[in-house]
């Protein structure tokens, strides 16, 4: 019956699984202390992937920290989540221990311009 | 593998360091230009407010009614080496993306504000915005064609900026060109760097010794 049936939705339609859904209805993490700025790194444990209660978003966000550390910022670009449904998620996976979270790198606290000199040198290879 | 652990960040063993550079201006005066010109453009989505998603949450009468609120934004990543990247934001223009430039200025290196001369004013909210919060910025004047073109200097008076900040001539379309932007804008913060405990800190109102301009507005 299904096969017969023409797609009636598209990307215009909005999201197939609304995004409560993908949180269980919650708008924010329950780490309310824990806002995982933009460029705050996340790096996944390695057993985490095997664990079977993970809902399908969270797979995909374990998997794409894997390897590397990532940003907040690719996490969510890479998933095609939205920001907030993976704020969500990461506190989740921070709560079970699944993943390690660094705070960003403040530049007013970097102990000396050697990374700013290092920026500018590779801007100029680039 | 050294493990970082949570909490403290940058603490010897970080394995990445991304710092964060904002590209503001009006509408039209060549962000995404610039960011596409320098860098990979990827896409993030954002939402205004996912509570207001969750608020619909008894309707159960299909997808037939759009009811994301996701919006889209644009990033562009550049990898200086292996662990230290370079973000930049272009700050969403419109009223309606205000609630995403607290997120995006916190922690931020600094900003490149674009301006059109043929339209200076649309980047003074910009200006107000970064001096008021010290973040430290270049301003980019983007040459468009056709355009009259202004001596630096001209647009440092007309903007009343500080004398340290610098005015740069750029063509956001060019690669080379925006790179120099962001060369100044990078050259400008360590400029500031060794003063920066004080600056930011203590002394908010005086940034390199001189007296902050009074506010035209």
């Amino acid at each position: 019956m299904s096969d017969s049936t023409p797609q009636w939705y598209d990307d215009e339609a909005g999201p197939l699984v609304r995004l409560f859904a993908m949180t269980a209805g919650r708008a924010r993490s329950k780490n309310s202390d824990e806002t995982f700025d933009l460029m705050a790194t996340v790096e996944a444990d390695a057993s985490a992937y095997d664990v079977p209660t993970l809902s399908p978003e969270q797979r995909i966000i374990l998997r794409i920290c894997l390897r590397h550390p990532q940003t907040v910022t690719d996490i969510a670009s890479e998933s095609n989540l939205p920001l907030g449904v993976v704020r969500v998620l990461l506190g989740d996976l921070m709560e079970a221990g699944h993943i390690r979270v660094s705070r960003p790198v403040q530049p007013t606290q970097l102990p000396d311009t050697r990374i700013l000199r290092e920026v500018i040198d590779g801007l100029r290879a680039l | 593998m050294a493990s970082v652990h949570s909490d403290h960040g940058a603490n010897g063993a970080n394995p990445l360091v991304a710092l964060k550079i904002l590209i503001a201006g009006g509408f039209g005066v060549g962000k995404t230009t610039l960011v596409s010109s320098v860098s990979e453009i990827r896409p993030l989505r954002t939402e205004e407010s996912l509570t207001g998603a969750s608020q619909v949450v008894d309707k159960l009468d299909g997808v037939e009614q759009k009811t994301t609120t996701t919006v889209a934004m644009d990033f562009g990543r550049i990898t200086i080496r292996d662990g230290l990247c370079l973000y930049l934001f272009g700050t969403p223009g419109q009223d309606r993306f205000w609630f995403m430039w607290d997120e995006l200025t916190r922690g931020a290196l600094g900003a490149v504000v674009l301006a059109d001369t043929r339209r200076l004013e649309d980047c003074f909210p910009a200006v107000d915005y970064f001096e008021h919060r010290n973040i430290p910025f270049v301003v980019g004047v983007n040459c468009f064609d056709g355009a009259r073109r202004y001596m630096q200097d001209s647009v440092r008076k007309a903007l009343d900026l500080d004398e340290a900040t610098p005015v740069v001539m750029l063509d956001a379309r060019d690669r080379d060109s925006g790179k120099e932007v962001l060369i100044t804008l990078v050259e400008h913060v360590s400029t500031l760097h060794p003063g920066s405990q004080a600056r930011l800190s203590t002394a908010t109102q005086t940034k390199g010794g001189l007296p902050k301009r009074p506010l035209k507005r």
